[in-house]
């Protein structure tokens, strides 16, 4: 058995018990760190496949962002689990039955799966033609050549969630005031402040 | 290379980025004091790419290897998107103002929405296919609910993105078996590789996933439940957007699929369109009949008509291909009518959708009556209305087809459907007298119900050319 | 024996060496870096700083670090321990692993990698967690507090800093560090480093790598004036000082960053003098000079302010940038001073 070998089963044991831990965690600050790790050591097996692009972007966007904002939500709402589990029981026999469906499914798609006689070929095109490029520069070129169009439409989808998030959440509201950070510096303190000589025992009228 | 691409899809481009031009204008100017102006830019700016795409579309172009295609099927589409999404867009802005919802992002999104629409119609890929969609889609989510204060428009707007998220990845579900298979996403190998009359057991799953996430999308029974509870919450102007354009862009989607990409197997899927029909037709039909509410009317309406579309569809000739265009184009008409008539309805300055509140408005609004009137046999399909001979259509096309069992059931579902148009003729006409409504004054609203109406009496004479438009885009099509 | 280092466990031994020598030169230099900082701090404000341990004090460090690893280890009694305990270790083992492939040297690199500042950037994204854990595991409310605070400090400004460096990768076409400062050897040495045509961003990453490493002026996190201390607050000896060293060690590496990204690492600023690793490690300890300068004399920013920089001018300014910059080397602008794939990659 080779080193990469090695850290093949390392690191693919160690993506399956950590998903497992996800799911059997009581709390759910541990099962979000469960997570994050089998981001990681799936980031490895990436590495291992010699996408190391893949696999940094991986721990970039995932550990990196969307599980922070992860650890966030399940430390600042307050979600009672024990709750949501209780009322997830009733649906349960439901869930199962979709799942055996899915899984029957697959199962028989898998048994007596065939492939198309241009699949392999088809498959193959995708990829660039050439052995030296690296990966970094292949992915550019599929998804920025080739895939420009469905690139730019991700984008466009991507746009349309912003916009709607500010549209539905955000409210203007007249009665707070607000810090303009401009007229704060323009201020001229001759025109802001006032030297009053106040005489004794008279007061300010 | 690039540029040919570029010029291939320079429609949707041009929205594109005026819809993000625009946002940056609302943005950096007035905010919402500029949301009138940006409608009508909007709107405006719609109705000259449709009238474009119309006139200067020409022949079959390919664009970022077979991703985009533009044909004179999705061109035709298109055409029917753009205006009636430019229409409604400016039938929006009196209600929406009155309401305090007239908010500027509202036109941005309906045109990146309407973007949307236009990517699915041209889709040559099914990843194509899923981004068009999920840029369509999650622009209605969010106009669906953009009357947040309003506890039914939010229920709207989560009902509709859970069950459309449901949707999609459905189709996605579909998509990767297909992919599976063939190892390609692109329409034209898929149908390449298929060989034989029928498919292989993965692709036929992958298929029926792909047709049940489409038929959420038309709101094909019986993956229909989302319809009358967004209908009845959203705000009646996307309600009525709702009703149109999107219908249009996944039905020709619908369409696109199963011939671009499953051509070689009509039987396998004509079966399932041929179901999904009969069930649409006849649960639109019956269910309505207990509406009180005309915009859940209107849901249980639309649902009907998804199933006489997709009896075009069925019989998976061009003829039916045809028949369904026809039927979408006329569809389309009534509903903008229908709509403008709906959205006029108020009492006290309140926008009212009881269906009720109707009795005796023939004795105040003779004119709009009768235009509804109109309207209201011709979604029944009664001769000589041109709702009539959209049904025909589709009619014959499935007798054609050799289905002539679901002809049948479609006459039999159409008569019973007859039953709750014929209602609110009733209670206009012949119902008790109640409270008045308010006086109709927007000039808009006026225009778009009685040019509908005139075009459901005075389209039986040619149908303004459409016929010969939709047989160009269905040779384009099934060829 | 030179066949010895051929074979796997030879390789091996030749590896594991060499991580040590990169641990002990960033631990020794960050015994120094903490003295240093303390006595140009010291110097701003008229004082004289450490000057009782060793000759002038320098060896300071060194007993503090003994005070913190003999002292008892007190734990809070709600606390969750286990996490608890991995988030010092997350801090400090993330500082040091991303030193894995800066090279001091030309070739002086542990692993040399296509997509080294990737990983580096990977590697400090994943330094929040440190911070985060330790905020949450002490379970007390001020920890909470601040980790919050600091985590979402420290995604803002990780977000410009992924920007920043698109332009740098942008102008060399490659993300290996080596050639990153390869493509900045010029003609005209000081002058043909990446400083000069990357000049807005070189403030903008010093600034955010202020604002990254929690130094002030952006040490909210801590604020000790206002949190007690952040997300430290229930840490006490070893555990404390993991986290301290850690975070030493980041404000290490983003002189390092500094140096590579925009001063040319090794090489040297006068054409004819030889490159080397003494420039290298000149430029960091002149880099770290100028952080503890800065920490001297700036009062800390508001809350509200730092977002706002953060968000509303770091964000748009980073982004205008990379689209200037891929204009600028897509048609060669300056004699290809934006575009210098041909040298680099």
């Amino acid at each position: 058995m080779g080193i990469a070998d090695f850290a093949f089963y390392v690191f693919a044991i160690t993506v399956v018990t950590a998903g497992l831990f996800v799911v059997v965690s009581r709390n759910p600050v541990h099962s979000v760190l469960w997570l994050i790790l089998a981001f990681i050591s799936s980031a490895g097996l990436f590495v291992l496949l010699g996408a190391e692009f893949v696999a940094m972007l991986l721990v970039i966007v995932y550990v990196g962002a969307v599980a922070v904002l992860f650890l966030f939500v399940v430390m600042m709402l307050d979600v009672d689990f024990a709750e949501l589990r209780g009322e997830m029981a009733t649906f349960v026999p439901f869930a199962i039955l979709i799942g055996v469906v899915l899984l029957m499914e697959i199962g028989l798609a898998i048994t007596v799966w065939q492939f198309a006689d241009t699949a392999q070929s088809s498959l193959m095109s995708a990829a660039p033609a050439a052995d030296d490029v690296q990966n970094t520069a292949a992915l550019g070129q599929i998804i920025y050549d080739d895939y420009i169009y469905l690139f730019q439409g991700a984008g466009l989808i991507l746009l349309v969630a912003m916009i709607g998030a500010i549209l539905l959440t955000m409210t203007h509201r007249k009665d707070v005031k607000r810090q303009d950070v401009l007229a704060q510096m323009h201020r001229d303190p001759a025109k802001a402040m006032e030297v009053i000589d106040v005489k004794p025992g008279q007061g300010l009228s | 290379m690039l540029s040919a691409d570029i010029s291939t899809v320079l429609p949707e481009l041009i929205l594109a980025v005026s819809a993000m031009g625009l946002l940056m204008f609302g943005v950096y100017t007035s905010k919402d004091k500029a949301a009138p102006l940006i409608l009508w830019a909007t709107a405006g700016l719609m109705a000259v790419l449709g009238l474009w795409i119309a006139v200067a579309g020409d022949g079959a172009q390919t664009a970022f290897n077979g991703a985009f295609v533009d044909d004179a099927f999705s061109r035709f589409a298109k055409v029917v998107i753009l205006f009636s999404a430019a229409l409604i867009l400016i039938m929006s802005q009196d209600y929406l103002a009155k309401q305090n919802l007239l908010r500027f992002e509202y036109p941005i999104l309906v045109a990146l929405a309407v973007v949307g629409m236009m990517m699915m119609v041209s889709a040559g890929d099914l990843l194509a296919l899923y981004v068009g969609l999920e840029l369509q889609s999650l622009s209605l989510y969010v106009v669906a609910s953009m009357n947040r204060t309003s506890v039914k428009s939010t229920e709207a707007g989560l009902k509709y993105f859970v069950l459309g998220a449901l949707s999609s990845g459905m189709l996605l579900y579909g998509a990767s078996f297909v992919y599976g298979y063939t190892g390609t996403t692109l329409f034209s190998d898929i149908v390449a590789s298929v060989e034989g009359e029928h498919l292989p057991i993965g692709m036929l799953i992958g298929l029926v996933f792909i047709m049940t996430g489409l038929a959420f999308k038309v709101s094909a029974v019986p993956f229909h439940m989302w319809t009358p509870d967004v209908y009845e919450g959203a705000p009646t102007p996307i309600t009525a957007f709702f009703a149109t354009a999107p219908k249009v862009a996944a039905m020709a989607l619908f369409a696109r699929v199963v011939f671009d990409a499953f051509g070689a197997t009509v039987g396998d899927w004509s079966q399932i369109v041929a179901l999904i029909s009969v069930l649409s037709m006849f649960l639109g039909s019956i269910a309505a009949i207990g509406q009180k509410n005309i915009k859940r009317l209107m849901a249980y309406s639309s649902i009907a008509h998804m199933g006489f579309a997709l009896m075009g569809l069925a019989a998976g000739t061009e003829t039916g291909v045809q028949a369904m265009l026809i039927y979408m184009a006329i569809y389309v008409t009534m509903n903008l009518g229908t709509f403008a008539f709906i959205l006029s309805l108020e009492k006290d300055g309140k926008p009212v959708t009881d269906i009720a509140s109707l009795n005796q408005y023939s004795t105040r609004e003779p004119l709009r009556a009768l235009a509804l009137l109109v309207l209201m046999f011709s979604l029944s399909g009664v001769p000589p209305m041109l709702g009539f001979f959209g049904k025909f259509w589709v009619l014959n096309a499935a007798v054609q087809g050799g289905l002539v069992w679901l002809a049948v059931a479609g006459v039999i579902a159409s008569v019973i459907g007859a039953f709750y148009y014929l209602r609110i003729v009733y209670y206009m006409y012949f119902g008790e007298e109640t409270d008045p409504l308010d006086r109709p004054t927007s000039p808009v609203l006026w225009g778009v119900l009685m040019v509908s109406a005139a075009v459901m009496v005075l389209g039986i004479v040619n149908m303004f050319g459409v016929e010969a438009m939709a047989k160009a885009a269905a040779v384009a099509l099934v060829n | 024996m030179a066949e010895f280092f051929s074979t796997p466990w030879g390789i091996f031994v030749i590896i594991v060496a060499q991580c040590l020598a990169v641990v002990a030169f960033v631990m020794i230099s960050l015994l120094f870096l903490v003295y240093g900082d303390r006595k140009i701090w010291a110097a701003v404000q008229m004082r004289r700083g450490p000057n009782v341990v060793g000759a002038w004090g320098v060896l300071q460090s060194v007993a503090d670090a003994l005070k913190y690893v003999v002292k008892e280890v007190v734990v809070p009694a709600g606390a969750d321990k286990p996490v608890y305990f991995l988030a010092p270790l997350t801090s400090f083992v993330l500082a040091m692993v991303a030193w894995a492939v800066i090279p001091f040297n030309d070739g002086w690199v542990l692993s040399d990698i296509n997509v080294a500042i990737l990983f580096v950037f990977a590697v400090s994204s994943l330094e929040v967690y440190g911070v985060i854990m330790g905020g949450w595991a002490s379970n007390s409310k001020y920890p909470f507090l601040g980790s919050l605070r600091s985590a979402a400090q420290m995604i803002s400004y990780e977000v410009s800093i992924g920007l920043i460096i698109i332009g740098v990768i942008l102008s060399t076409g490659s993300m290996n560090f080596s050639d990153i400062v390869r493509a900045q050897d010029g003609a005209y040495g000081f002058f043909s480093w990446y400083w000069l045509p990357h000049l807005p961003m070189v403030f903008l990453f010093f600034i955010s790598a202020l604002a990254e490493t929690n130094r002030p002026p952006f040490d909210l996190p801590e604020a000790e004036s206002e949190l007690v201390a952040g997300y430290q607050v229930e840490y006490s000896a070893t555990p404390f000082l993991l986290f301290m060293a850690g975070e030493y060690i980041a404000i290490f590496l983003m002189c390092a960053l500094m140096s590579l990204l925009f001063f040319g690492g090794w090489l040297s600023p006068i054409p004819g003098l030889p490159d080397g690793v003494l420039w290298m490690v000149g430029k960091m300890a002149f880099f770290f000079f100028i952080f503890a300068m800065v920490k001297a004399i700036t009062p800390r920013y508001r809350y509200d302010q730092l977002m706002r920089i953060g968000w509303k001018v770091f964000l748009p300014l980073s982004l205008a940038w990379v689209v200037i910059v891929a204009f600028l080397a897509q048609f060669g602008a300056f004699g290809g001073a934006y575009a210098r794939w041909a040298i680099g990659g």
